[in-house]
């Protein structure tokens, strides 16, 4: 089995408080930056309505979804208050010196696996 | 026929007499005023917040002209009277004005005293009375530099911590040894002085100014001990001196103030005087409280009531600096006959002192707790006797009487003749009285009713606790909400401040204002975005990571992530070839719908993020660009086919829409803002449910605004009539700029209205033509930098080209291999 972190470019490439897209096998990845330029990557899915959550407001490390207002933590990909819900977190690391981002599906990779 | 009524002033204290008699007998006298300010009445109490940038003017006004107008009150502004002939009857001003009276008031007020020293006439050197003075220190703060206060008293302290809160350096000396000794007990002084110094103003006690140094302007203050500090400017706030020259030229008889009796009347019987002008008993006042009590007398006075007696006043302070609790009340010089409470816990910065004698208070003293003040000042006033609770006194009113009581418990233990506002003299059974009888559900009609809370607002607490107990679960505490969870600070707060501070981006507001969270949320952002944007056009750059998508990519997000695209056709105008177009449009990015919205536009549902550039490139190419159907923005002016074509039309309705929405279009608002045009009262554009609504008639153009149509549905108010298209335009374009100067974030038209009252925005915009011109001339200055079209930007790269495309694409080969 090959590298399972993908490049998917600059952390400069996403504004600070913004995302941007990755297209995937498991759908559209959102990937965030903050205000302190930590990077996460979550599906780009609102547990409550499927909005796209990479078009919300990024605050601290929460993103806003845009549709319906449901705040869901960057950290832990789960809905904050009284609703109830998790997106899948996807893991990233970024190299201090390039700055690259890369992304792993490793769990998600696992399973596309044993369904073959 | 009414009596003739002259009243010389227009300070708080004629203000109150007269609301009393107007109340008591309306039209019994034909009221005229001489004021020489040049104003209406404010609440000069609240000149403290004006001059540290927590409230503006307009918030503190008392009456406001429409009051003058309703009452018939003929108002001189800053027309100062000279003489007062008690022979003829009559007052003379400075212009030239000659009024004659049956009953002449005489509330000329107090004048700062200027410590005699050399270059005390400097250029530089302040006073701190009336809103001019303000002004004067606003414009010296704009340059920096150090201020001097001479006077560690009420004022002076006010001013210096409002001069601090203005950026500026700022040095208090006072001759004594603590500071407000008059109020404070030296303990007391010593923690004030404290706390002061914690927020770095600099205070020097026991300082004896002996010049204030300068050739043409302050420069600096030298001390008689040698020292010399550099200054910009010195306020001297040493005091005050009862304005007796107008009095005594008129042979009334004069004191330290002119000398009045319990029945407020002068040597002369047709002449009454109060305020702070007055000596009575040999007391003058200059705090508000006496000032109203006097104020009632006089009013009771004139309506024949003969037996309307002023007793003198036991007065009661609180210093209106934000942060610094302190309350005092009567006498607390030390004596054989009196014994002392104390309670002292100088980690929390809590000091209390009780005087007693003869077993009842006489003298209160609070610093950092004063909640117990109002009960305190009313065990003192009724000279209750406090052995029976001697052991627990000082630990205020919730330990009286078994186990501790909540807050709420202690206000529902008062009785009804406690007074609650000491500012204005109500009591809490009239407060109660008022909410349950009236109806009333909001804190500003409780003070409306019965001024309770109105003047210092330091009892805002303990009226809202009323309202609690007497409207149970009914009644909402928070009538002014915080923004979000990010702060305490209202909309309306914030707003003022970001002016008031000159706050320029979005971290030095959140840095400024103590935003509790680190970066805000999703409700704080787009706010405080729009209200740095409006506030100052050219300067600020806009966040963009702040807007809310569809304000970030100029379309509507769909429920399926997809968005809509509404190209502008002005005032619903449009052509075969814009028509082309949009099917062309259509067809080439297949787009699943085409929909005519209510705003007569044609909306294109279902593109997908990626194509938006594309498809606006087309939609440009055939000369159209952003509809803002997605923005808190203009959005739409509807018409109808006017004069063109109707056969009913009175003017050219289409004409004025068209103009109208390019002359607007691309600003920025606190919440979208419709328009229509209709020819005629048959109003097919249907303009009186609108932000901004024009009915044209044959006589010109009926102006309306504040419909809505949607969560509420509500017709228009009509703001004026006015004769040709271009005042139609300027007063439309003014009623927006006052609005985006004013309104809340998501705020609508009718909602701000309703907030702000008819009065105001027409004393802004209909009745003052200066004004009107300066609100149409800041809306065009803004303009220069909105009228850019966001399609075009992004169509053509220059702007965030890349936020249309995915960041990178991971395809199945690279997992699967």
């Amino acid at each position: 089995m090959t590298d399972l972190w993908h490049r998917v470019g600059l952390v400069t490439d996403i504004p600070r408080r913004g995302a941007r897209c990755v297209d995937s096998p498991f759908g559209r990845i959102a990937v965030f930056r903050t205000a302190e330029d930590r990077i996460f990557a979550l599906a780009d899915q609102c547990p409550h309505k499927g909005g796209p959550l990479s078009q919300g407001i990024v605050h601290d490390t929460s993103v806003t979804c845009p549709l319906h207002n449901a705040v869901i933590s960057l950290q832990s990909g789960e809905m904050a208050g009284p609703d109830e819900g998790r997106v899948r977190r996807f893991a990233v690391r970024v190299d201090p010196l390039t700055e690259v981002i890369e992304l792993s599906l490793a769990d998600n990779a696992e399973r596309l696996h044993a369904a073959e | 026929m009414s009596e003739k009524l002259v009243v010389i002033g227009n300070g708080m204290a004629p203000g109150r007499a007269l609301e009393h008699l107007f109340a008591t007998a309306p039209g019994r006298f034909d009221v005229t005023i001489f004021n020489a300010e040049p104003r209406v009445n404010y609440n000069r109490l609240m000149l403290s917040p004006v001059l540290s940038g927590e409230k503006t003017y307009e918030e503190i006004i008392t009456h406001d002209d429409a009051w003058y107008a309703v009452h018939g009150v003929t108002l001189y502004k800053g027309n100062r009277i000279e003489a007062i002939d008690r022979a003829a009857k009559t007052v003379t001003a400075a212009d030239g004005t000659v009024a004659a009276y049956d009953k002449l008031i005489v509330a000329t007020g107090s004048s700062p005293f200027i410590v005699p020293i050399p270059g005390a006439d400097l250029s530089g050197v302040l006073v701190y009375r009336d809103l001019d003075d303000v002004e004067k220190m606003l414009q010296a703060a704009k340059a920096g530099g150090r201020a001097v206060v001479i006077g560690g008293g009420l004022l002076g302290l006010e001013a210096a911590a409002g001069l601090k809160m203005r950026g500026m350096d700022v040095t208090v000396l006072h001759l004594m040894p603590t500071l407000m000794e008059r109020q404070l007990d030296p303990a007391a002084g010593f923690l004030l002085e404290r706390s002061l110094k914690a927020r770095g103003i600099d205070v020097v006690t026991k300082a004896n100014t002996k010049a204030i140094l300068g050739t043409d302007k302050v420069e600096g203050v030298e001390l008689d001990d040698g020292s010399v500090i550099t200054a910009t400017i010195v306020v001297m706030a040493v005091g005050i001196r009862p304005s007796v020259h107008l009095a005594k030229d008129a042979g009334l008889s004069v004191g330290r103030g002119i000398i009045v009796g319990d029945d407020l009347q002068t040597s002369d019987p047709d002449i009454f005087a109060l305020g702070e002008c007055v000596e009575h008993r040999g007391v003058c006042y200059g705090l508000v409280a006496p000032l109203y009590e006097m104020a009632a007398v006089v009013a009771a006075q004139l309506c024949g009531d003969d037996a309307a007696r002023y007793l003198g006043s036991v007065t009661s302070t609180k210093l209106k600096v934000t942060g610094i609790d302190l309350f005092s009340a009567g006498d607390f010089a030390e004596g054989d006959d009196r014994e002392e409470i104390v309670l002292r816990d100088a980690s929390a910065g809590v000091y209390k002192r009780l005087v007693i004698k003869d077993d009842a208070i006489i003298g209160a003293v609070l610093y950092g707790e004063t909640a117990d003040g109002a009960w305190f000042f009313d065990l003192m006033k009724k000279n209750a006797p406090v052995s029976a609770m001697r052991e627990t006194l000082i630990f205020g009113q919730s330990y009286q009487g078994g186990a501790p009581l909540d807050p709420m418990a202690a206000v529902a233990a008062l009785p009804d003749d406690a007074e609650i506002c000491g500012c204005n003299g109500v009591c809490k059974g009239k407060i109660t009285a008022a909410i349950s009888q009236k109806g009333l559900t909001c804190l500003d009609d409780v003070r409306a009713h019965t001024k309770a809370s109105s003047s210092c607002g330091t009892c805002t607490g303990l009226v809202e606790q009323l309202m609690a107990l007497t409207l149970g679960d009914a009644f909402n505490p928070r009538a002014v909400k915080p923004m979000c969870g990010c702060t305490e600070l209202s909309h309306a707060d914030v707003r003022r401040l970001i002016v008031a501070k000159a706050l320029k981006s979005i971290p030095e507001v959140m840095q400024e204002l103590e935003w509790k969270t680190s970066c805000g949320c999703a409700k704080c952002r787009p706010a405080l975005n729009y209200y740095l944007l409006a506030e100052w056009p050219g300067e600020y750059q806009d966040d963009k990571q702040s807007r809310f998508i569809n304000e970030r990519v100029h379309a509507n997000i769909q429920k399926d992530g997809t968005y809509s695209v509404v190209p502008r056709m002005w005032g619903g105008i449009t052509s075969a070839k814009e028509l082309r177009a949009i099917a062309d449009v259509a067809d080439k990015f297949a787009i699943p719908t085409v929909k005519c919205t209510g705003g007569q536009r044609i909306d294109l549902l279902g593109v997908k993020k990626e194509d938006l550039p594309a498809v606006w490139a087309d939609l440009n190419a055939a000369g159209m660009v952003s509809g803002a159907a997605y923005g808190k923005a203009l959005r739409t002016v509807k018409t109808c086919v006017g004069s063109d074509w109707c056969r009913f039309g009175t003017q050219d309705s289409t004409g004025l829409g068209v103009r109208i929405e390019k002359f607007m279009w691309g600003s920025w608002t606190p919440a979208k803002v419709k328009m229509a045009v209709s020819g005629c009262p048959r109003n097919c554009a249907e303009a009186t449910c609108k932000d901004v609504g024009v009915i044209c008639t044959d006589a010109g153009y009926e102006i309306h605004f504040a419909g809505a149509a949607g969560l509420d549905i509500k017709g228009t108010e009509v703001l004026t009539q006015v004769k040709t298209e271009d005042e139609a335009l300027e007063m439309i374009v003014a009623l927006v700029q006052l609005y985006r100067e004013q309104g809340h974030y998501l705020e609508r038209i009718y909602k701000w209205l309703k907030r702000v009252g008819m009065d105001s925005v027409r004393a802004a915009i209909v009745d003052d033509l200066d004004e009107r011109r300066r609100y149409f001339d800041r809306f065009v200055h803004s303009q220069a930098f909105a009228q850019r079209d966001p399609w075009a930007e992004r169509a053509s790269g220059e702007v965030a080209s890349h936020e249309f495309r995915p960041l990178a694409e991971i395809g199945m080969k690279e997992v699967t291999c």
